[in-house]
């Protein structure tokens, strides 16, 4: 990306970026983490348990917290789930744990679960402890394909149960969405990284990147030298518009733009427009949002087609949004793209409505936006290239994703997938789930 | 508005709330401060004779309950530990100052008639109101022969009361501690030595933590503890029964209480006086949140006398003894069951584990479409509060009294008494 006259790098003083990209919940000390605790029923069969993907025991990890047995809360949350740090951060709990507290029915206001999850698990990375032991090796290889939490957490899985995981890893860092993707206020200072060696810190996990399949092996070759396979790549592609003009400068990915934050060693450096406009209405166009208005941009414009019920964004992620000065329009898509110098600069859209059949349609009116920025943010997809690239038996998908069963086997009968390449809520915490059932799933398979 | 005023053996003081002798009635800055908030009177940190002791540093213990701060209070101070003739000329300046206020002077001298007579007429000279005798003090003092070590044995309150019956004519609180078995003994002991009232409860044994870095019980003192005395909050349903006991006990009819023990608020104050105490007394609450307490202490019970139309303290006092009785008297065909409100639960299932796990399996966990409900399952249910005691939401579960037509039987009426079976074999 070029930078023109209206897209600039710098556009804050140095402290506003450090102050923007901090933490955006600053961590519980342990005096509010033991009022918080208290707060607890220790509910009996917990609803919060069952809204939990990974089905933490939440009511045993808190009571361990407000008893100041804060490792034995940690071990509890990475038992069952080995992200428990990241999923602290990043999960929509809203809508999971949180959203199904009984606090929510008695006060409307729910256990801080996430952030108490976060205290007891900072404290034991703190600490620098390994709380986790392998059993005995089986001597079995199983190979996972993406170092993302799906990836990750099977092979931590995988190695616990006594078998050696390799772990192949297309980028040059492991962590998948965690290092790339989730906006970075809510992982700052390094976490996705400090948490992989946590995971890795088990032993028995090989991770190799800059290994990608499709391109330097096959999965013929990894089901021919390995006991098992464990796909787990997440998704390559992004949807595009389908407008003209597309490719003028200033219409860019979203997800590529985050990756390309996420990654630069200095804020001040990434250009960013004046005005923005952001095209979807799930989390990835929240984040986009929220991360250029914090980069300076001075109007940001989510413009979702549908009605905000609608929105894959959670309610709590859309008011976060218009918090930070996200101006949201519901009930319009885009239309035409117009540019000048090969530099987009107006966005027409038309206005959208349901018809008798509830399906969507334009309704012929429409209005524009001069803007210096497009962010597509309107999802991705799947990519199975690599996959048959060599394969000489052909996986089976299922609406654009690997087919996968219960177990997250797939139709080959040692393959196993999970997380973001196969159906089911793209969330960090369905891809550590993901990952934990298939390895058990491979673990008996191995015992056989 | 209600009317306050309380009389306690001839004390009188505006209300029935009392500092009781420790660190906030130590000296007259502290007195005056707590009689310009509104106290009704105090009782004078204990006086002793001089040389006066000496307390070491590191005094306070507290047992802190899930986010409540000082819901048990321990201490291992001694008595006043300031000489004797400035208290005695500050008890005297307060007390001119302020006449419409209680001014009780609480003593512990060894157990000797002589130190007895000796005091006794330097305190009735500041114009106290009444003194009251330390036979409570669980720790130290009990080691010198003093305090509970007294109050342990009735005879010696017995003997003690009589010399200051002898050598005063001030009304002579003596005042019990709950270190013993029974509290009827101690309380009968005074009674028969012609005490004018009995204030109750001091302190109780206590260690209320353990440091488990430094391996000794709190507070730490060089890195050693003693027992200390355990009161505030806690304590409150053990003084009230010993309150209580003494109320409704045949031979002590009569005999004036003043009731000390976790009094916190005016409900507190109510309940103590429900069960017969004439003044209450307060020292934890004081000390946790200071003097200001006050407000709220006589407030709160004058509005909640108002909404009872009780118009003074005799309205109710003692309103709730009859009502306590032996176990054997209880109405053993009284028979009650749990009531779930569903629009109030909130399916936590507290109710359900607690009964399923250690009471009675009457309270099924169901789905019903997805969503869990809870119900009694009422011909298991025993009626014994468990649930209702554990579910977070109030009065969401309720106690509903099941009218089955019987009479009331008491235990020694019951057939099922096996000294009945005997009698009708
Ligand atoms: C912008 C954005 C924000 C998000 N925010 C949140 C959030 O706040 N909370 C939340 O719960 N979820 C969020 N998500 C979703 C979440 O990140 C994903 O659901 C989760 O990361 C899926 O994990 P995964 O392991 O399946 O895939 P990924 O995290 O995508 O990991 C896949 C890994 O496979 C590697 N890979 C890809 N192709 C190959 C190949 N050919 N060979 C080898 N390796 C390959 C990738 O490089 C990557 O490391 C967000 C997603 C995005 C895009
Ligand atoms: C409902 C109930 C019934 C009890 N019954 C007995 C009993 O029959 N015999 C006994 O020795 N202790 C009995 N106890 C006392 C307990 O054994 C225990 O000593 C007491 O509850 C103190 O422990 P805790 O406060 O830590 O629970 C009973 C306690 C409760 C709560
Ligand atoms: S639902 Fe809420 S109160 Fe109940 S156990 Fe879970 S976090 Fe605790
Ligand atoms: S009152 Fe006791 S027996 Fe009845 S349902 Fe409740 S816990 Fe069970
Ligand atoms: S304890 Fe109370 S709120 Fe909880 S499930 Fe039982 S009745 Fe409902």
């Amino acid at each position: 990306m070029t930078a023109s006259a209206d897209i600039q790098a710098g556009r804050l003083r140095p402290d506003d970026y450090v102050e923007n990209f901090n933490d955006v919940h600053p961590p519980l000390d342990r005096k509010r983490a033991l009022i918080e605790s208290a707060r607890c029923y220790y509910c009996y069969d917990a609803p919060c348990v069952e809204a939990c993907p990974t089905g933490i025991d939440i009511p045993s990890f808190i009571r361990k917290i407000s008893t100041d047995n804060v490792k034995g809360s940690a071990v509890d949350i990475l038992t069952e789930n080995i992200m428990g740090g990241a999923c602290a951060r990043v999960c929509p709990t809203e809508i999971l744990c949180e959203g199904s507290c009984v606090r929510n029915t008695q006060e409307e206001k729910p256990v801080n679960i996430g952030e108490l999850q976060r205290y007891a698990t900072d404290h034991l990375f703190d600490s620098g402890q390994q709380v986790f032991e392998r059993a005995a090796s089986s001597g079995k290889k199983v190979a996972v394909v993406g170092a993302g939490p799906a990836g990750l957490s099977a092979a931590h899985r995988l190695s616990l149960l006594g078998h050696d995981a390799v772990v192949f890893e297309a980028r040059d860092k492991a962590a998948g969405l965690n290092e790339y993707g989730i906006a970075a206020y809510k992982v700052p200072n390094d976490f996705a990284q400090r948490e992989v060696e946590f995971i890795l810190s088990l032993g028995g996990i090989e991770l190799r990147c800059g290994q990608a399949i499709g391109k330097d092996f096959s999965l013929t070759e990894l089901r021919r030298d390995y006991d098992a396979v464990f796909l787990s790549m997440g998704m390559a592609g992004v949807n595009a518009l389908g407008l003209e003009n597309e490719d003028l400068e200033g219409v860019v990915d979203a997800v590529d733009y985050i990756a390309q934050l996420r990654q630069s060693g200095d804020l001040a450096q990434l250009p960013v427009g004046r005005k923005v406009v952001v095209i979807g209405g799930g989390n990835t166009a929240i984040d986009i949002a929220v991360q250029t208005k914090r980069l300076g941009a001075e109007d940001v414009t989510l413009v979702y087609r549908r009605g905000k019920d609608n929105m894959n964004a959670t309610w709590h992620e859309q008011e976060f949004a218009q918090l930070n000065g996200v101006k949201i329009k519901h009930w319009a898509q885009p239309t035409k793209l117009m540019g000048q110098d090969g530099q987009v600069k107006e966005i027409e859209f038309e206005y959208t409505q349901l018809d008798d059949n509830g399906r969507l349609m334009g309704t012929g009116d429409h209005f524009s936006l001069l803007v210096d920025q497009v962010f597509k943010a309107i999802g991705q997809s799947f990519v199975p290239a690599p996959l048959m690239n060599g394969a000489a038996d052909v996986l089976e998908l299922s609406s654009g994703r690997i087919a996968v069963d219960e177990d997250r086997k797939t139709s080959l009968s040692d393959v196993w997938a999970g997380g973001d390449c196969v159906t089911g809520d793209d969330l960090t915490v369905a891809a550590v789930q993901d990952g934990k059932v298939a390895a058990g799933a491979i673990d008996r398979h191995l015992r056989g | 508005m209600a009317d306050l005023r309380c009389n306690i053996a001839g004390v009188q003081s505006p209300n029935p709330y009392w500092l009781a002798s420790a660190p906030p009635t130590d000296k007259e800055y502290n007195v005056v401060r707590a009689f310009k908030a509104g106290w009704g009177g105090v009782v004078w940190k204990t006086l002793g004779e001089d040389p006066p002791i000496v307390n070491v540093s590191s005094r306070y213990g507290a047992v802190n309950y899930n986010g409540t701060r000082m819901a048990g209070f321990n201490n291992i101070e001694l008595i006043t530990d300031r000489p004797l003739d400035v208290n005695l000329r500050e008890i005297k300046q307060v007390k001119r100052d302020w006449p419409d206020r209680a001014m009780v002077v609480s003593l512990m001298v060894p157990c000797e008639e002589e130190s007895w007579k000796r005091i006794l007429p330097l305190v009735e000279d500041t114009g106290a109101d009444a003194v009251e005798l330390n036979f409570g003090c669980p720790h130290g003092m009990s080691e010198r022969g003093m305090g509970s070590a007294v109050g342990q044995v009735p005879e010696y309150i017995e003997m003690v009361t009589r010399w200051c019956k002898k050598y005063t004519r001030m009304p002579v609180f003596v005042k019990l501690t709950p270190n013993i078995t029974n509290i009827l003994h101690p309380a009968r002991a005074a009674n028969t030595g012609g005490a004018d009232a009995v204030s109750l409860i001091n302190t109780i044994n206590s260690i209320v933590t353990v440091d488990l870095d430094a391996m000794a019980p709190t507070p730490i003192v060089g890195g050693k503890g003693a027992h200390g005395g355990y009161c505030g909050p806690a304590v409150k349903p053990i003084a009230l029964n010993m309150v209580a006991e003494i109320a409704r006990d045949p031979e002590c009819q009569g005999l004036p209480i003043s009731g000390i023990g976790g009094v916190s608020t005016w409900r507190d104050a109510a309940e103590f006086i429900s069960l017969g105490s004439g003044s209450v007394q307060v020292c934890t609450a004081a000390m946790h949140y200071g003097f200001k307490i006050i407000d709220d202490l006589t407030d709160g019970l004058s509005n909640w006398m108002d909404s009872k139309g009780h118009q003074s303290l005799e309205d109710f006092r003692g309103a709730a003894v009859p009502n306590v009785v032996n176990w054997n008297q209880l109405d053993m065909n009284y028979e009650c069951i749990a009531e779930i409100n569903q629009d109030l639960c909130i399916k936590c299932g507290l109710c359900h584990v607690a009964c399923e796990d250690t009471s009675h399996q009457a309270i099924f966990a169901k789905r019903v479409d997805g969503e869990r409900r809870y119900e009694v399952n009422d011909p298991e249910c025993v009626g014994c509060n468990l649930c209702m005691l554990a579910c977070p939401v109030e009065d969401c579960i309720t106690m509903r009294e099941v009218d089955n037509g019987k009479p009331y039987m008491n235990w020694l009426q019951d057939p099922r008494n096996p000294a009945n079976i005997k009698a009708a074999e």
